[in-house]
């Protein structure tokens, strides 16, 4: 069978800022609409933005869809941009206006693949890492899979709608580096604690997404306890469509061999054990 | 009726757009996205005889209006190219530019046999221009012998065109495209990226692992229509201009400066639905301009109003 590179439903359009929800000094959610990408959109994908209307950057900047809005009746009528001020694209959508537009080329990437009942599923998220897994708890719920989302950020503050998750019916653990809410440490002292006391006969899957650290160790743990585990990696993407061979990390194939694989074509969800995590930029 | 096709040599090609090799990956992952048939050509990722993992990342970093690359030609080879990819290029009925890269003259030679003896390659791009590999390719594009040797080598076992890729990271271009017109060139490609470096001063660090990458995008552009020009006045060989194209008129630039197509590169990163624009763009400034035949524009730079325009301006 030919490989598939791209959705069949790729689209670009000139999206429509609906709103942009400054959460803090430094994270925002961005509404677009755009509906042909919100419909055809599954967990985990993402899109490609370009944050200027002109020349610098230059580049578009990958981005997971967050959340996809939806009319009274339920038709998918755009989505919304987990952003975290980095650098200067993403500033540039952080201080961006309801009414301009912003070019959105999607759905783009492999999806995550929800786990079905009665395993369980765990999303472990790092800060703006949070991005993929509103989409992946809706169809994990949807499948009436149970949904737990470990949270982690440097301080209370910094960890942003939980609301949704606990709207949608998701056990929420959260950990803060200086114990300002939830467990005091790194997310993995709670993941660790969780999985000590998860029977190991009971099905169990693990998602994550977030600093390259945060996942390495998160991979890890899982591989301790036995527990298949995905991450979702974001690397410094030129195209989001294969052309361009800069958003490589280093993953083993069917034979065990590492190759430099394309995040944007072959991820950004990975099985973690695939990853050479030593090769990975921090 | 616009008439869009260019020729190069023995090969008509049904407008003068083509993929840049290196940023269309094999064209295959564009295929659902884009007609590939619709395209004057596609020019897939550089290729060696064997399979190449290229440099590890970061590999890209965004400059002013352009951006550096040190992929460091990872690659699946030829032979996995002729078996994987291939078929499907000519399922979609796409023109192909197959660009190779070797470290000795035997292994380019190698490499057009087996496409010459493959069904669906149109053209040989000889890539000699890669500033990012520390071993061949630019060794032969920076020596005029290097040129000539490499080129002639390739010219006595392929019928199908063949065309050397010239680097801009060279005093004098329109030499190198000289010495490809003596070796048998069918037409030349040009330009490949500029050599170029970014360093981020908090760490006093490379921005890219490999230290230094090929510049390209817009903000090349000016150079490599000056050196299209050049090349133009020096030899009759069909030239395939190229350098940060992203709107139809920089299509048409370098089609007056002298070229008779052009690549597309960077900007397909940004827009890869960018083929439709340009050539919207192509057949309104020929409905504007009254021209049935696009080729008819090449090389037809005016410079006898210069001293005029000065002196009004």
């Amino acid at each position: 069978m030919a490989q598939v590179y791209t959705s069949p439903m790729l689209v670009d359009v000139d999206a429509a800022v609906i709103a942009n929800t400054r959460l803090s000094e430094d994270y925002s959610v961005l509404a677009l609409a755009a509906p042909a990408i919100a419909a055809a959109a599954r967990p985990g994908q993402f899109v490609m933005l370009k944050t200027s209307r002109g020349m610098d950057p230059l580049l578009r900047r990958p981005f997971s869809i967050f959340e996809i809005l939806r009319d009274a009746g339920g038709a998918p009528t755009g989505l919304t941009i987990f952003n975290k001020r980095i650098g200067t694209g993403t500033s540039l959508l952080y201080d961006i206006e309801a009414g301009t537009h912003v070019q959105c080329l999607g759905p783009l990437g492999q999806p995550f693949e929800p786990i079905d009942p009665p395993a369980q599923a765990w999303m472990v998220a790092g800060g703006v890492g949070l991005a993929p897994f509103v989409t992946l708890a809706e169809a994990l719920l949807a499948r009436g899979t149970q949904v737990s989302l470990f949270y982690g950020a440097r301080r209370a503050r910094d960890l942003h709608k939980i609301e949704i998750f606990e709207q949608l019916g998701v056990r929420v653990i959260a950990s803060t580096e200086d114990g300002s809410r939830g467990a005091h440490g790194r997310i993995t002292v709670p993941l660790e604690e969780q999985l000590t006391r998860t029977d190991a006969d009971s099905a169990l899957r693990i998602y994550a997404c977030g600093p390259t650290p945060m996942m390495r160790a998160v991979a890890l743990l899982a591989a301790s306890y036995g527990r298949a585990c995905d991450v979702s990696l974001e690397q410094v993407m030129g195209c989001g469509l294969g052309g361009c061979y800069s958003c490589v990390v280093l993953a083993r194939d069917g034979r065990g061999i590492p190759h430099h694989t394309r995040s944007c074509i072959d991820g950004p969800v990975f099985d973690a054990t695939r990853i050479v995590w030593d090769a990975l930029a921090h | 009726m616009h008439d869009l096709s260019v020729s190069l040599g023995s090969l008509t090609i049904p407008n003068p757009l083509i993929a840049a090799s290196g940023c269309f990956g094999y064209g295959v992952e564009y295929a659902d996205a884009v007609d590939l048939s619709t395209l004057g050509g596609v020019a897939v990722k550089g290729l060696f005889l064997a399979e190449r993992e290229g440099h590890p990342p970061p590999r890209i970093v965004e400059t002013p209006a352009g951006m550096l690359n040190a992929i460091g030609l990872q690659g699946i080879g030829v032979h996995r190219f002729v078996s994987e990819k291939l078929p499907e290029l000519r399922a979609r009925r796409a023109i192909v530019f197959v660009n190779i890269c070797g470290t000795t003259i035997d292994e380019y030679v190698e490499l057009s046999r087996i496409l010459s003896d493959a069904e669906g390659v149109h053209a040989i791009e000889l890539n000699i221009s890669c500033p990012n590999i520390k071993e061949g390719g630019i060794t032969f594009g920076c020596s005029l012998t290097g040129t000539h040797n490499v080129v002639s080598a390739v010219r006595k076992v392929t019928t199908l065109p063949v065309i050397p890729k010239l680097t801009p990271n060279v005093t004098d271009v329109a030499s190198f495209a000289r010495a490809a017109e003596d070796a048998g060139a069918d037409a030349i490609s040009l330009v490949n990226t500029f050599l170029a470096m970014a360093i981020d001063v908090e760490t006093r660090r490379p921005k890219l692992t490999n230290i230094v990458g090929g510049l390209s995008g817009p903000a090349i552009r000016p150079i490599a229509v000056r050196m299209v020009y050049e090349c133009r006045q020096a030899v009759k060989l069909p030239i395939i201009g190229m350098g940060g194209i992203a709107n139809p008129e920089d299509v048409l630039e370098f089609m007056i400066a002298g070229a008779t197509a052009v690549q597309v590169g960077t900007a397909n990163f940004v827009d890869p639905f960018i083929w439709s624009r340009l050539l919207d763009g192509l057949r309104d400034y020929m409905s504007r301009h009254q021209i049935q035949r696009l080729s008819d524009i090449t090389g037809t730079l005016d410079t006898t109003a210069r001293h005029k325009a000065w002196i009004s301006s």
